[in-house]
């Protein structure tokens, strides 16, 4: 059925065609019916694409190699889930994908916000409808997933390394994070187009640049963790440029999520906000661009394509439409409040900005140098681990430090007398973690050691607030202290929520820390019998099996585990060779272990024909903390995530009092 | 004719009435003109966020106050202006006029 896929994805072309020109006069001639039918359109463009999108299931799950993406990206031995996954596993998939989660978040965005905020979704909607033509025109004219071709007798099968579970929600997840920052862009962009500048666009869109955000930061963890146990290098991020690709719209969001409370609680910033909204937007398609363009080399990335200056038009087209609105509504955008004191809350925030942005700054150098350079002066230059290392240690401390201070600093001004009184136990607690690990022998990384010192900071203020909100809340409301806690969080989901990610955060960094500056790391070349020592382990190397499945020869190196003496068992390492993709991939071995929540982690670097294996041993302490940090991001980002029934009832109120429609 | 030519085609229409969908189903409207907010419905909803957000200064004021975030001192040097602010952002959302700093843009 490749002509109903290309049908299909015409008609959402077309339809997204329509939505654009049909939704821009009706915007400026006021016309409500022609607005409501370039929303149909909008919708009727998903559904178009959902059939596309069901088309190309079909293939991959039926095997059709007449389809030339089937064949190129599975194999008939694929396990089902791998095929599925197949998807976006490609480059036409993926952009198949976008699209249909694109049209999809449109969509809804515009059924949920089209009662309460008509005036801005009549600009969101012609908005919507530009990227998703933008994408549909990638996929009908550059990159279509429904050529067709005679059908070979099995395809070229899947890269080794994707055929991994995380595979299946690492890419959907980072996509859902990337097209999620294209509904605040639309709706700010709207509101600069109709001058209707108020918080109503924040309101709109909190929620899904919240989940943008929470999907791309999981996706990312997903994606280390992929690194980690299938791509056998040792470690979970190498600052590859696709894995930063994912990393910057990140940070600018981070960012924006932070500068927009300023906008609510003190009505500045708004430039900055919006500034930061088309940053975050503009990236995620910069990521897009250098993850399909294949002008980077990545292990990530799709192979060369010719999508390259499309995405680069649409980047430049974009940006320069968004800063001539921003500079057209100037006049609307500028803030009568100052800040009052460089000591307040909102210059907290406003200092976590700059280093974020320095941060992603740093990191978008980092992608772009090597790109400029090979431009220029015709020699690609890499940029090497210790350039992100230097910037992460350079705003990135401080950066965690300031997630401490900021909540202990009151909005508009500080006295120095307050803030010896709030920042004493977490000041007091962080010195003396510090002073305790540098005894303990912990001095040899003085950027870990500020990294557990200032955690200790961060996770003491983020325990003092809870508690003395708790308190406050029990001394006004009485009750007991679990609904008092109950209550603190139902009254300000996105504050606690917050300091739950921030709590996150902390186990983040003390995980990175824990795992890069104070890991271990052996090598030896093993006959069967022989051992090697590693730390406290003692690894002995047993014996080397080999067997066949479906779609690879597994040959596993089992190593006897002995800690202080103490039997823990065996590890297998080893490596797949894979006969369709004719592909070899390390097949790494771990131990975890639950108390210390350190890994041992072994690769079997090379095995000879003799049975001797090459290992390469790591231990890495602390590692399963950045796992675990994800679920506490979760939670927290779903407690920030969650309706909060008193500010829907005094946006309710609001709206009720001036006439204006009532919030959805 | 194969099926999936027959499917394409029953998508074309079925898309084409979905997006005409508006104008069969009123064919004739009484008004045709898309609801918006008045000039003057913007400026007071502005007004009304100033007000929330002074009445949530206020708010703020207290809790830091009762969880020690501030000193007495701090409490009783901020709480006044910030009444006062609160005060004439409800004066002005009631007689309908801008209290910001004439001169100043507005937003």
């Amino acid at each position: 059925m490749p002509e109903l896929g290309r049908a299909a994805l015409l008609i959402a072309l077309g339809l997204c065609a329509y939505a654009a020109v049909a939704g821009t006069a009706a915007a400026l001639q006021r016309r409500r019916r022609l607005a409501q039918s370039a929303q149909n359109a909008l919708v009727a463009a998903f559904a178009a694409t959902a059939v596309a999108a069901a088309v190309l299931v079909v293939a991959l799950l039926r095997n059709d190699f007449s389809f030339v993406y089937v064949a190129q990206t599975t194999s008939r031995e694929l396990a089902t889930g791998y095929t599925l996954s197949a998807f976006w596993g490609g480059q036409e998939g993926s952009l198949l994908l976008w699209l249909l989660v694109l049209t999809g978040y449109g969509t809804l965005a515009v059924r949920l916000n089209r009662s309460w905020i008509p005036d801005l979704v009549v600009w969101a909607v012609p908005i919507f409808a530009v990227v998703a033509g933008f994408f549909a025109f990638l996929v009908v004219g550059v990159a279509s997933p429904f050529e067709t071709q005679p059908a070979p007798l099995d395809g070229a099968g899947m890269t080794p390394s994707l055929q991994n579970p995380y595979m299946l929600a690492h890419p959907p997840l980072l996509y859902l994070g990337y097209v999620g920052l294209t509904v605040p862009w639309a709706f700010a962009m709207a509101a600069l187009i109709s001058g209707h500048t108020d918080e109503r666009w924040i309101v709109a869109t909190r929620r899904w640049t919240l989940l943008a955000w929470t999907c791309l930061g999981i996706g990312q963890l997903l994606g280390a963790h992929w690194a980690y146990v299938e791509v056998g290098w040792g470690g979970y991020f190498a600052w590859d440029p696709v894995e930063n690709a994912a990393l910057m719209p990140w940070l600018a969001a981070t960012a924006f999520l932070h500068s927009v409370m300023i906008q609510e609680k003190r009505g500045m910033m708004k430039v900055w906000n919006v500034l930061l909204v088309i940053l975050a937007f503009e990236l995620s398609l910069f990521g897009t661009f250098l993850t399909r363009s294949g002008v980077v080399n990545s292990i990530h990335s799709f192979t060369q394509s010719s999508i390259g200056p499309w995405f680069l038009f649409m980047i430049c087209v974009t940006v320069a439409a968004s800063l001539a609105l921003v500079m057209w509504r100037l006049p609307l955008l500028r803030s009568p409040t100052r800040l009052e004191s460089p000591i307040s809350r909102e210059a907290a925030f406003l200092y976590n900005n700059l280093l974020l942005l320095a941060i992603c700054l740093a990191v978008l150098w980092g992608v772009l140098y090597p790109l400029v350079s090979e431009a220029v002066r015709g020699e690609a230059i890499v940029v090497g681990r210790s350039y992100y290392d230097f910037f992460l240690r350079a705003f990135g401390l401080p950066l965690l430090l300031l997630i401490g201070i900021g909540p202990l600093i009151a909005w508009r001004r500080a006295s120095l007398r307050s803030l010896l009184t709030t920042f004493r136990w977490p000041t007091s607690i962080a010195v003396a973690t510090g002073a305790l690990l540098l005894v303990l022998g912990f001095g040899d990384s003085w950027a870990g050691l500020l990294t557990y010192s200032f955690s200790a900071f961060v996770l003491t203020t983020v325990a003092i607030e809870f508690a003395r909100g708790t308190s406050a809340r029990r001394s006004l409301g009485g009750g007991s202290w679990p609904r008092s806690f109950a209550s603190l969080l139902g009254r300000n989901r996105r504050r606690y929520g917050g300091y739950v990610v921030h709590a996150a955060v902390v186990l983040l960094a003390i995980g990175i820390a824990g795992s890069s500056a104070f890991d271990s790391v052996a090598e030896a070349r093993l006959k069967r019998g022989d051992s090697m020592r590693i730390e406290d382990y003692t690894l002995t190397y047993r014996s080397l099996d080999e067997r066949q499945t479906a779609n690879a020869t597994e040959i596993r190196a089992t190593l006897g585990v002995e800690r202080d003496g103490k039997d823990l068992g065996s590890l297998k390492a080893g490596k797949n060779a894979y006969s369709v993709e004719q592909q070899v991939s390390n097949e790494v071995g771990i131990r975890s272990d639950r108390f210390t929540l350190e890994d041992l982690f072994v690769i079997a670097e090379q095995v000879d024909p003799d049975g001797t294996v090459y290992f390469r041993v790591f231990v890495k302490p602390l590692v399963n903390l950045i796992w675990f940090a994800g679920l506490v991001f979760v939670l927290g980002a779903v407690i920030a995530m969650w309706p909060d029934a008193r500010e829907q009832r005094q946006q309710a109120l609001r709206a009720r009092e001036l006439g204006l429609p009532a919030t959805p | 004719v194969t099926v999936a030519l027959v499917l394409a085609v029953a998508l074309a229409v079925g898309v084409v009435v979905v997006v005409a969908w508006p104008f069969l189903r009123e064919p004739e409207p009484v008004s045709d003109e898309l609801v918006e907010p008045t000039p003057e419905a913007q400026r007071r909803l502005e007004l009304a966020e100033d007000r929330d957000r002074a009445l949530s200064a206020l708010k703020e004021l207290e809790f830091d106050h009762r969880t020690r975030k501030i000193t007495d001192e701090d409490y009783r040097a901020q709480v006044g202006p910030l009444r006062r602010e609160a005060s004439a952002a409800l004066r002005a959302l009631d007689e309908g006029r801008d209290v910001r700093p004439t001169g100043e843009p507005e937003g």
